[in-house]
């Protein structure tokens, strides 16, 4: 367990936080600028806190009190950069072995065949970092962070610099880091995508502060609008249960309180508890329930609340029926000619082809 | 030699001027590497004027340098004394005081680029060393110095290169002994000054010229290697 409460001054930002992770994966979200890399190298021991205390499974790393303040390589806890940072001199095999090389005789327990293995490279071992693609980097750097057999894996938008295909081939590997070597991540990320398909617990920051902190459904159940970039990329979280598959139409049936949820393709192994990502742009409002309408997906709740401005568009949060909420956008005309008001009942639609395989992510059983 | 025939005395100055500018290069080399990382990645009061006296004799008249080096190391010199009473060192007007004045001179070329090549290297490469458990010995010896190599070589190939042709520094340091500090240079110097000189000035620039070409070609060779191992650090 990694507990961080720490604050540095740097130039003209400050940046003061406070959290803890447990087991699985915590995520650090929040837009770039907000501080989650500096947080990421205060953890690693790259950068010097002003102030503040950091202790992973009862090791104090730093506690300026006390004068505490252990050099990044006594700390084992494994850094994965956004841009892999391979050693270029050195082979894949090489870069793989490194930290291998400093890590303790008990930090063993992690086979290299078994890595190799999970991370699909071992056609890759002779080669130089310099003749790699960039998911492959990416794929080398999580194995050699974790052969060094860390206590905490810390990753920094290890996906950002990667098209979204090589994503959805990396997204699954840092799943088994956590469900099948059982290594605590800290996982900095600004898309929400990753971060609900990833995580259990999320960190928001802004402005070098936390802004907020629990499970994902709690903290970006709504998608929080200050932390989106525009309104393309606002989205709700909820959870649900896959309760099966339709084989005759390939679509996999997903239950919620407020209603089913149709996904197309298979997503997963029956029963399993399931997230998913939806555009605010995506959700169409209605007072009834759907008639005459292709729509398949259809969620009951209640307004929370309505925001809108002067300009023609406004977001309204749903409470879900039974729990979560959904952020819907919708133009200020439609609220005003459906009479929409906090406590009205409302259908949420969803195209059932706005989803895909990227906003379904099977959480941990 | 064959083509050129050079009499035993020109033999001896130019074995002396080898013996003198490998010297120079190697024995300065680790402390290089030490100056051009201490510039390169560490903040210190007082590192402009450390960067200036390391670039001093560039601009200073070498003559001066070798003036400033007989007032420190010579017999009676702030440093010159207590090295021969103590250590037993005596440095003017010896071969080893030869090889200083060139070390001296060669410095800065020495530094400059394997300052600029560690400079070039991602400092996070280094963090991410650490993270994987390498002490600061160790991320310095299996990071940056392979990184910095083809860096080193060019600074030492440059040092050898002025070591081997020095000449105001080292003949006013420790003079113009045939057989002791008597460089190629000196030797040209020499022969320049009396009559019929001209053909021994001749074979001994001919040899001059091949010893300044081959280090160039060799650098050359050397630095391709490391550029190939290293394959394209961008």
């Amino acid at each position: 367990m990694i507990s961080v409460d720490a604050a540095l001054t740097l130039g003209h930002f400050a940046l003061d936080v406070a959290f803890e992770n447990d087991a699985g994966i915590t995520a650090l979200f929040g837009r770039s600028g907000a501080g989650k890399s500096l947080t990421i190298n205060l953890i690693a021991g790259l950068e010097r806190p002003d102030r503040g205390r950091i202790v992973l499974d009862d090791h104090v790393l730093v506690d300026t009190a006390a004068g505490i303040f252990v050099p990044s390589h006594r700390r084992r806890i494994g850094l994965v950069f956004q841009d892999a940072q391979l050693f270029p001199h050195l082979s894949v095999r090489q870069n793989l072995l490194f930290g291998r090389w400093f890590a303790p005789k008990d930090a063993g327990a992690i086979g290299i065949d078994k890595v190799i293995d999970t991370l699909g490279i071992g056609d890759l071992l002779d080669r130089r970092p310099a003749r790699l693609s960039g998911g492959e980097k990416q794929r080398v750097a999580i194995g050699r962070a974790l052969l060094a057999g860390p206590k905490l894996l810390l990753m920094d938008e290890p996906l950002a610099s990667l098209d979204s295909e090589r994503k959805l081939e990396i997204l699954p590997l840092i799943e088994s880091l956590r469900d099948e070597f059982h290594v605590p991540i800290v996982y900095v990320s600004h898309a929400i995508d990753e971060v609900a398909r990833l995580a259990a617990r999320v960190v928001v920051l802004e402005h070098g502060h936390v802004l907020a902190s629990g499970t994902v459904e709690d903290v970006l159940g709504a998608g929080h609008s200050a932390f989106e970039e525009s309104r393309f990329t606002r989205s709700s979280v909820i959870a649900g249960k896959l309760a099966g598959v339709d084989t005759a139409y390939d679509l996999t049936e997903i239950t919620h309180p407020a209603g089913t949820i149709w996904l197309a393709g298979r997503a997963g192994p029956i029963g399993r508890e399931v997230r998913i990502i939806t555009k605010a742009t995506d959700i169409t409002l209605s007072t009834a329930p759907p008639h005459n309408l292709s729509v398949r997906t259809s969620l009951a709740g209640t307004i929370a609340r309505i925001e809108s401005g002067d300009g023609p568009l406004a977001a309204v949060t749903i409470d879900l029926l039974g729990h979560g909420q959904l952020v819907a956008l919708a133009t200020r005309k439609a609220i005003d000619d459906l009479k929409l008001a906090d406590g009205a009942q409302v259908f949420a639609l969803i195209k059932t082809v706005a989803l895909d395989e990227r906003t379904v992510a099977t959480i941990q059983s | 030699m064959a083509v050129i025939d050079l009499s035993a005395a020109e033999w001896t100055a130019v074995t002396l001027s080898l013996r003198i500018a490998v010297t120079a290069t190697l024995v300065s080399l680790p402390l290089g590497i030490f100056m051009a990382y201490a510039l390169a990645r560490w903040r210190f009061p007082g590192k402009v004027v450390l960067d200036g006296l390391i670039h001093l004799p560039l601009v200073l008249p070498p003559v001066v340098t070798g003036y400033m080096l007989l007032l420190l190391f010579g017999r009676r010199g702030a440093l010159g004394a207590p090295l021969a009473e103590y250590l037993g060192i005596v440095l003017s007007f010896r071969w080893t005081g030869a090889a200083l004045a060139c070390a001296v001179m060669g410095f800065p070329l020495m530094v400059r680029p394997i300052r600029l090549s560690i400079e070039s290297i991602d400092r996070r490469l280094e963090d991410a060393a650490g993270t994987l458990g390498a002490s600061r010995p160790w991320r310095f010896a299996l990071v940056t110095l392979p990184l910095a190599l083809p860096g080193v070589i060019v600074g030492a190939i440059l040092c050898f290169a002025k070591a081997l042709g020095e000449f105001g520094a080292t003949i006013t340091f420790v003079s113009n002994i045939p057989g002791e500090t008597q460089t190629i240079s000196a030797a040209i110097y020499t022969y320049t000054q009396i009559p019929d000189g001209d053909a021994g000035a001749l074979r001994l620039t001919i040899v001059s010229i091949a010893l300044a070409f081959g280090a160039l070609i060799v650098s050359e060779i050397i630095q391709r290697v490391a550029k190939m191992r290293i394959a394209s650090v961008e």
